[in-house]
């Protein structure tokens, strides 16, 4: 499984996400420069997180007209997986391919913690080493990860099984609408999330509960 | 030359939580009765051409594409001479 690991002006979580990848057997990792757009050699499209272009006009809208981001749709659409973490997602929303928005936290205040995090879809390439109702461990820093779209669009997302992760409802640090915090395509093939599953991959690094993400995605590519 | 303005706001239904945080401190500096705030975006440029209407529609695009997020803002679109 070859991943690429796209880099925009002010990606910072890159080399965490590369470093991450590493951590499989089977899997390998190579950095891609937001001007590039040929991404055929890559199995699995990763977006990092950070703060692309400073967040200005909204988080990843900038991100999201780079030109790397028509071979990203190319991509999707033909089946390959991709997965963007915190800023990834926000570029993915912004590039519209997963639907809805991410608004300011409601606290208006930059969470980074550790929060538990509720596996809501298991049947998807990038949680199939989960089972249904898991509550993970994973950390969260982001100033804009409150999930927000309209009624139709929920109720679609439910009935599509389309949210794979959720924030548990007595414990939502950031306000998103049903503690939406992870999301996928109807296809199932995209997937943002706003914790991070590459800085949980090492008991050192406070939890381990990320790896099974990556290795669900190995063993899609593998099947 | 024609001057570009697009203002962009968070459509009504969108909980904004700035404008909320913005009139809590008019209410500490004693203006007690604001209400609804609301904070948007403004966005000019300069545009090398007379024609209105094709800066209009150039404008328009600009703001779908880019500018403001269809999902929680809309926009306003204003022409001025440069």
């Amino acid at each position: 499984m070859h991943c690429a690991v796209l880099v925009f002006p002010g990606s910072n979580c890159d080399v965490d996400l590369y470093k991450a990848i590493l951590q499989i057997k089977g899997a390998t990792a190579e950095y891609v420069w937001h001007t590039d757009t040929d991404l055929d050699r890559f199995d699995v499209l990763l977006i990092p997180g950070g703060f692309t272009y400073g967040d200005y006009l909204r988080p990843g809208a900038l991100a999201g007209v780079s030109p790397v981001i028509a071979s990203v749709k190319k991509a999707a659409n033909s089946g390959k997986l991709v997965l963007g973490i915190c800023n990834g997602f926000q570029i993915l929303i912004e590039a519209g391919l997963l639907p809805g928005a991410l608004l300011p936290n409601q606290s208006l205040q930059f969470i980074c913690d550790v929060v538990p995090v509720k596996v809501v879809q298991s049947k998807s390439p990038f949680t199939s080493s989960y089972n249904h109702g898991d509550l993970l461990r994973l950390p969260i820093a982001h100033g804009s990860g409150n999930y927000y779209c309209d009624e139709v669009t929920h109720q679609e997302l439910e009935s599509n099984g389309q949210i794979a992760f959720s924030f548990p409802p007595e414990n939502n640090p950031n306000g998103s609408l049903a503690g939406i915090t992870g999301l996928l395509n109807e296809q199932r093939n995209v997937l943002g999330m706003m914790p991070h599953p590459e800085r949980a991959v090492k008991q050192w690094l406070g939890s381990t509960d990320g790896l099974r993400l990556f290795q669900s995605m190995l063993e899609h590519h593998t099947a | 030359m024609l001057k570009g303005v697009i203002t962009v706001m968070l459509q009504p239904n969108v909980l904004d939580v700035q404008g909320q945080a913005v009139q809590g401190a008019l209410k500490h500096l004693g203006f007690e009765s604001v209400e609804k705030v609301r904070i948007g975006r403004q966005i000019e440029m300069i545009l090398p051409t007379e024609d209105r209407e094709a800066a209009r529609l150039q404008l328009r695009e600009m703001a779908e594409q880019l500018l403001a997020n269809p999902v929680i803002e809309d926009f306003q679109i204003d022409i001025q001479e440069a």
